[in-house]
């Protein structure tokens, strides 16, 4: 179990250490937020209304152009040779990877969104669905997505088809988050359904993409 | 008794002496099964008195979307056969399926697209069936793509499978997600859910076309699989009858 958390820690530093995708990430999500609201116009109520699926939509694309450095650096250094063959469970190593993975992107997207949320007049109480969804369903974005990781972990170029292969598979996350986020932010009803659907994903995904990671880094080793 | 052909048909030799007595088999029953639908759809049976004309092409267009979900199907079950028993027919199975099994789900959404311009006034509607066959159809370009990305074939046909299967099990919940989002974010659909049933008439054609799909899949699928088989054959006696790096240097 040391070996598990040695795993997330390292990860972690090295993500927030220069050449780190970590900052890359946020900037890139802040940056996408600026993008969305220059196409729609200057309009702040508009930008209100949308800010759920614009938010989900942003921290979706900066999960996904940060997956390529789940495993691909290590493939190139050797030290993924190194963990598959310290680990007794390589299933256990995936799960840690992701968790890292999530650190270093999704709670870091999750706690810069009361921030942007200022740019969408969001604030307070109202400010609650957004964080909670992203909370519950950033951990399921960043599991679906390191087992595409897994799958190209030997391609020098993986970045665009990593984003081929996981975005049909991020359609229940987004669906589910975006509209636990919209939904609280109504006052609708359908919340709590929303919210435990994406929980219930995350919770899928956290027992099945280690297990599939492993077994695609297995024939990805050298 | 069926564990033993079903090696037999995995041996390579024989599948393609089978596959060659078969091929041809297939084409023809294809061939006259879509003469003897499209006859029927066209000319002998009746225009529904609510589409009109229009519903003709539903007997292309069901077929269609129920081969993109089947070949979807046979894919991942090939992929686990291939990964499972590490038998290459079964890789190659999977691998020729997909392509087709796009077109087919690429045929469907073009039909479908065909009948909604009259029908709905648009060409397309953010519908919870249209949305997850083009998801489906997605998932098909994500496998094609994952293959052409890696040279080494054995390698390629591991981690395809993996994702053909993860693929799989996801279908159902990406089908049950857009299903709630469309009922979250439509109040109604265009769709009738539980629409009139389908008069006999109807089904005759229908039955035809969908034999021969059927058929038609079983074609390209053997004519394709022959096709990459010879192309690996060919590419191991180039590789074979190519001098060696080190022939060259005792030279």
């Amino acid at each position: 179990m040391s070996a598990f958390f040695a795993i997330i820690a390292r990860d972690v530093a090295l993500a927030f250490r220069a050449g780190g995708g970590a900052l890359q990430a946020v900037s890139f999500f802040a940056l996408t937020i600026v993008l969305f609201a220059l196409a729609v116009g200057p309009d702040l109520a508009l930008m209100s209304d949308i800010a759920a699926p614009v938010l989900w939509t942003s921290a979706l694309l900066a999960t996904l152009i940060s997956l390529e450095q789940v495993y691909r650096p290590d493939r190139e250094d050797g030290s993924l040779d190194v963990l598959a063959e310290t680990s007794d469970v390589l299933a256990l190593t995936a799960f840690a990877k992701a968790t890292a993975h999530w650190i270093s992107t999704g709670l870091l997207l999750t706690a810069a969104t009361p921030i942007l949320a200022l740019l969408f007049n969001i604030e307070g109480p109202a400010l609650w669905p957004l964080l909670l969804s992203l909370l519950i369903g950033a951990p399921g974005l960043s599991l679906i997505g390191s087992f595409a990781a897994a799958l190209t972990a030997a391609l020098p170029r993986a970045g665009l088809l990593i984003a081929i292969i996981v975005s049909p598979l991020y359609a229940p996350i987004l669906i589910f988050g975006a509209g636990a986020a919209s939904a609280g932010a109504a006052g609708d009803p359908q919340y709590g359904a929303n919210l435990a659907l994406l929980g219930a994903s995350s919770l899928f995904a956290a027992i099945f993409s280690p297990l599939a990671s492993a077994a695609a880094l297995r024939f990805n080793l050298d | 008794m069926a564990a033993t052909s079903l090696y037999e048909l995995a041996n390579p030799v024989r599948f393609e002496r089978i596959a060659a007595r078969a091929f041809p088999v297939s084409l023809i029953a294809a061939a006259l099964l879509g003469a003897f639908g499209l006859y029927f759809a066209l000319f002998n049976s009746p225009a529904d008195y609510q589409q009109g004309e229009t519903v003709r092409i539903m007997y292309v267009h069901v077929p269609a979307a129920w081969m993109a979900m089947f070949c979807y199907s046979a894919m991942a079950i090939s992929s686990i056969a291939g990964f499972v028993w590490k038998h290459p027919l079964a890789d190659v199975a999977a691998k020729e399926t997909a392509p087709i099994g796009a077109a087919f789900t690429f045929l469907a959404l073009f039909t479908g697209s065909l009948w909604g311009k009259p029908m709905w006034g648009a060409w397309w509607a953010w519908d919870a069936r249209l949305t997850s066959v083009l998801i489906l159809f997605f998932l098909y370009l994500g496998y094609m793509a994952l293959w052409r990305a890696i040279p080494d074939k054995t390698r390629a046909a591991k981690l395809a499978a993996i994702l053909a299967i993860v693929g799989f099990v996801n279908v159902p919940i990406i089908k049950f997600s857009v299903d709630w989002w469309n009922s979250l974010h439509q109040p109604a659909s265009v769709l009738r859910a539980g629409g009139p049933s389908i008069h006999a008439d109807m089904l005759t054609p229908l039955f035809f076309t969908i034999g021969a799909y059927v058929f038609g899949y079983v074609a390209l699928l053997l004519a394709s699989m022959r096709n990459e088989l010879m192309a690996r054959r060919l590419a191991r006696m180039e590789s074979a009858s190519a001098p060696s790096p080190a022939s060259l240097v005792e030279r």
